[in-house]
């Protein structure tokens, strides 16, 4: 099948980008988007030209590196898939096809499709673990966890972490990706004793790096790839709420 | 080149617990004055960055993606290995010290891999309580399944994603570290040479990808942790930046590589459909838990899978090896698919595939249960292909996977080059001439969270606890070459790109260096290696500068590697004049057709040293003995 791209192109952070438009020709139905885009830097390549950047690496939908808005979606048409398990199949021959970096201030261009996503790293840093020194931890079977928690906090232990969720949000908002790892955490046993500064803590992460709050569009569940479900945002305001309270009762007591 | 594997004296059982006391102490006020410097932040390298930031060390980290989450550790599907024996089976540290080694068909170090188990346990009691959700039973206790070449049920697993799982536990007790200040963790760096001076380790020269400025780092000690080098085949199930590069220049600055043709081919991935593939993807092998492998029997039999009748069928891993069927291990089951392809009885519409059915599970467990266990996995495959396999059989072929050989690695996990240690799948110590299913996150486990931290103690004990600084012209050297190579790439300006080179060296490694090895293939690609490469350098194209975000001067770069790491990995499999595991020469097979060691010439590992590009290796051996597993034909009848 022929293609029209029509792509971001932008050199540098900061820089000012545009579009540029491509043929993609002769691409297998069988291919997948990322190596259709791999067919028309090859020619780019070997003409000269810069290739477009794009960020990929497992190519099996687990790494979360690659992410794209195609024609104004993340990861394009298919549901529950990241764009390196997206197929031609899902395009008409002749189709043009607009593609975009992630869009949202709190992940600023690097070049081309390449976003800078080191807020959601900082997130995680604000709390999104369980402090256990490495050789303290007691047997693995001496606490059971009902298969129902252990597979629904599995549900959120799954995201990849590749941003289509904020690049749905139309408030640019991190809380689906905020939400699954809080709630994660928060709601298996080993994660109680440090809940409460779990969810203060990231949420106030997550506002300082820009990102926008949730309105409960639910964008960002049609968007994920994974997909996770907004109930855990919910979850997550019901744990920020009784977290405040507690501070709040907490900062009350060494006030007297 | 010396090679003392330093295995401690005194009963196997007793030799971890025994070393762990001899070895000397840094107190721990004396551990912020020494800098280690980690590279790579998969399983093992995230373990060991965050044990050693909670140990006290300064620890500097380094990947190349944008997120330490992102290490290719996060794709390994199936599970985790541990002696647990929590399903009363029989299982035992000694049973799955035992199967390792045999599984490895006896090229590994017995004191390594008895440590490797011994620490089983304790991976998966951390990993539960960092909060790594595995699946557990109605009771809560924790589930198991079965893997290839164990006929217990030792494997610990998270759905179809056990190694995301258990990365992102190590990653989050990486960020907890750096969160505290103990780690300096560098994104989008990559490491490009290793720094010795007066023949120890002290320290990398990086290339930020962002602003590609050159760097030095120096440290006390060095550790890599950056993973395998299948990806030498160009078409493989790993990760497109997965590389050898970090290896390969620890290599030439002194470092022995140990075993480099002892590469595992998985048996289970998804054919390839056309030439623009570009990886191939694995389908975990807890699926032969379930599925049945067969091909037709009559190789011109063009029907539907669902239309060719029971007995036309040929459920030839049942038929060769009743007692463990398709869960034989992986280099066996490679081979016997690979053998019915070639015999013509290969299906699918390039016929380059076997049948893997899932039909009698479907009926037997009902596809709920079906669904609990692999429901990613056949979710992934339709993707990938659009064909349902609730409906009908996956199409298998085996494809490159895991690299058994790294770089040569004594008991402390230190390399040739004192100051410089190797763990995870970068190092060569523990799967012998083949890996066991769900070993390889154990092993990365093992060595970051709880073998490195105590040995790295050892050797920073020793070492005057003066400060260590970049500035020193042994790094401007190594800078000026970084520089240099990076310039040399960007001013071919050829008309073809790395890409085209890479796909040529894979050709001729899955060729010559693949599945099957013969004397004559290995010498023929050995002549062509050195052709690749000096076109390489005529007639590549890399566009763009070296001052900034450049995709195309990074893959050119480790394609480069590859071009010279291919070669040596072609003279270990041409002297290695045996088979034995996932190395297969057809010279030497027993009657029933299955790898034929040489235990009298070749019960050793093979150790390279560099001697310059284009020329050959030096060759040293590393005995082993086999006290405790008796040295054996593998059957699996």
């Amino acid at each position: 099948m022929n293609l029209k791209l029509t792509v971001w192109r932008q050199s540098g952070p900061g820089t000012q980008g545009r579009f540029e438009t491509y043929q993609a020709t002769d691409i297998s139905e069988h291919a997948s988007f990322l190596e259709m885009l791999d067919v028309v830097n090859t020619e780019l390549t070997r003409e000269g030209e810069e290739p477009i950047a794009f960020e990929h690496d497992c190519r099996e939908g687990i790494c979360g590196s690659c992410g794209m808005m195609i024609n104004g979606v993340p990861h394009g048409p298919s549901s529950r898939v990241s764009v390196c398990q997206l197929h031609m199949r899902e395009f008409r021959d002749g189709e043009e096809i607009l593609i975009e970096p992630w869009r949202a201030s709190a992940f600023p261009v690097l070049k081309d499709l390449v976003v800078d996503r080191g807020a959601f790293d900082r997130i995680i840093d604000a709390g999104g673990f369980i402090s256990v020194r490495t050789g303290s931890a007691p047997d693995a079977n001496a606490l059971a966890i009902e298969k129902d928690l252990a597979d629904h906090v599995m549900d959120a232990a799954t995201c990849i972490g590749c941003g289509a969720c904020v690049a749905a949000c139309p408030n640019a908002s991190a809380m689906l990706f905020t939400s699954a790892k809080v709630e994660h955490l928060n709601k298996l046993p080993q994660g109680q004793p440090e809940r409460d500064a779990r969810a203060l803590d990231m949420v106030a992460q997550h506002d300082a790096e820009g990102f926008g709050n949730c309105t409960n569009h639910g964008a960002c569940q049609t968007a994920c790839p994974k997909g996770i479900s907004v109930d855990f945002i919910a979850d997550l305001n019901r744990d920020l709420m009784k977290a405040t309270w507690a501070e709040a009762g907490r900062e009350a007591r060494v006030g007297d | 080149m010396e090679l003392d594997a330093k295995i401690p004296s005194g009963p196997i059982a007793e030799k971890w617990d025994k070393h762990r006391f001899d070895m000397n102490l840094v107190n721990p006020a004396n551990k912020r004055k020494y800098d280690v410097i980690i590279v790579g932040t998969g399983l093992a390298g995230a373990s060991a960055a965050a044990t050693m930031g909670e140990l006290g060390y300064k620890v500097k980290c380094f990947t190349f993606h944008d997120s330490a989450r992102r290490a290719h550790s996060i794709a390994a599907q199936g599970g985790i290995n541990a002696a647990k024996n929590y399903q009363g089976d029989g299982d035992s540290v000694f049973r799955l010290f035992y199967d390792t080694v045999k599984g490895g068909d006896f090229r590994s170090r017995e004191a390594n891999v008895y440590r490797l188990a011994q620490l089983s346990l304790n991976i998966i009691d951390q990993a539960v309580a960092q909060g790594v959700p595995f699946a557990r039973e109605y009771g809560g206790l924790l589930a198991n399944r079965s893997f290839g070449g164990a006929q217990v049920s030792r494997t610990f697993y998270a759905r179809g994603q056990t190694g995301q799982q258990l990365l992102l536990g190590a990653y989050q007790a990486l960020k907890r570290q750096v969160a505290e200040g103990n780690v300096e963790l560098h994104t989008r760096s990559e490491m490009l040479d290793l720094v010795v001076v007066d023949g120890v380790a002290q320290g990398i020269v990086t290339r930020d990808l962002v602003s590609g400025k050159i760097e030095s780092h120096a440290g006390h000690a060095v550790v890599l942790g950056t993973g395998g080098y299948s990806n030498v085949f160009y078409l493989s199930t790993n990760a497109m930046g997965c590389n050898v590069t970090a290896t390969w220049r620890a290599c030439k600055r002194g470092a022995g590589f140990a075993n480099p043709c002892f590469t595992q081919i998985h048996p289970t991935c998804i054919p390839p459909s056309g030439d623009y593939q570009s990886k191939l993807t694995l389908m975990s092998e807890s699926l032969r838990n379930d599925g049945r492998i067969w091909v037709p029997d009559d190789a011109d039999d063009k029907r539907p899978p669902g239309k060719i009748p029971e007995e036309e069928r040929d459920y030839y891993l049942e038929r060769y090896y009743p007692s463990f069927g398709n869960l034989a291990p992986r280099d066996i089951a490679s081979r016997r698919a690979k053998e019915m392809v070639d015999k013509g009885h290969g299906v699918g519409p390039k016929e380059n595939g076997v049948y893997l059915d899932f039909k009698h599970a479907l009926e037997r467990e009902g596809r709920q249960t079906i669904t609990d266990r692999y429901g990613n996995l056949f979710e992934m495959y339709e993707k990938i292909t659009g064909e349902d396999p609730y409906q009908t059989p996956m199409r298998i072929y085996p494809a490159p996977h895991y690299t058994m050989g790294g770089l040569w690695v004594d008991y402390n996990l230190q390399s040739t080059i004192p100051g410089l240690f190797v763990i995870g799948e970068a190092n060569f110590s523990d799967h012998g001439a083949n890996r066991l299913g769900a070993s390889a996150l154990m092993q990365g486990l093992a060595d970051g969270y709880f073998v490195i931290p105590m040995t790295i103690g050892n050797y920073l004990a020793e070492l005057p606890r003066e400060p260590v600084s970049s500035d020193q012209t042994a790094f401007d050297q190594v800078e000026q070459e970084v520089e240099n190579r990076a310039d040399r790439l960007l001013s071919v300006n050829g008309n073809k790109s790395a890409d085209d080179f890479h796909i040529e060296l894979g050709r001729v490694m899955w060729e010559h260096c693949g599945m099957e090895r013969t004397a004559a293939g290995l010498r023929e690609a050995l002549e062509r290696i050195p052709e690749i490469r000096e076109r390489f350098w005529k007639e590549v194209s890399v566009p763009g500068s070296g001052s900034s975000l450049n995709q195309s001067l990074e893959k050119a770069g480790r394609v480069a590697d590859f071009l010279e790491f291919a070669e040596i990995m072609c003279w270990d499999a041409l002297t290695r004049d045996e088979s034995c595991g996932a190395h297969y020469r057809p010279e030497h097979v027993t009657d029933e057709g299955e790898a034929k060691r040489d235990d009298e010439n070749f019960a050793h590992s093979a150790v390279w040293e560099f001697t310059g590009v284009g020329e050959e290796p030096a060759r040293h051996t590393e005995p082993l003995t086999f006290d405790h597993v008796p040295l054996s034909q593998r059957s699996y009848k």
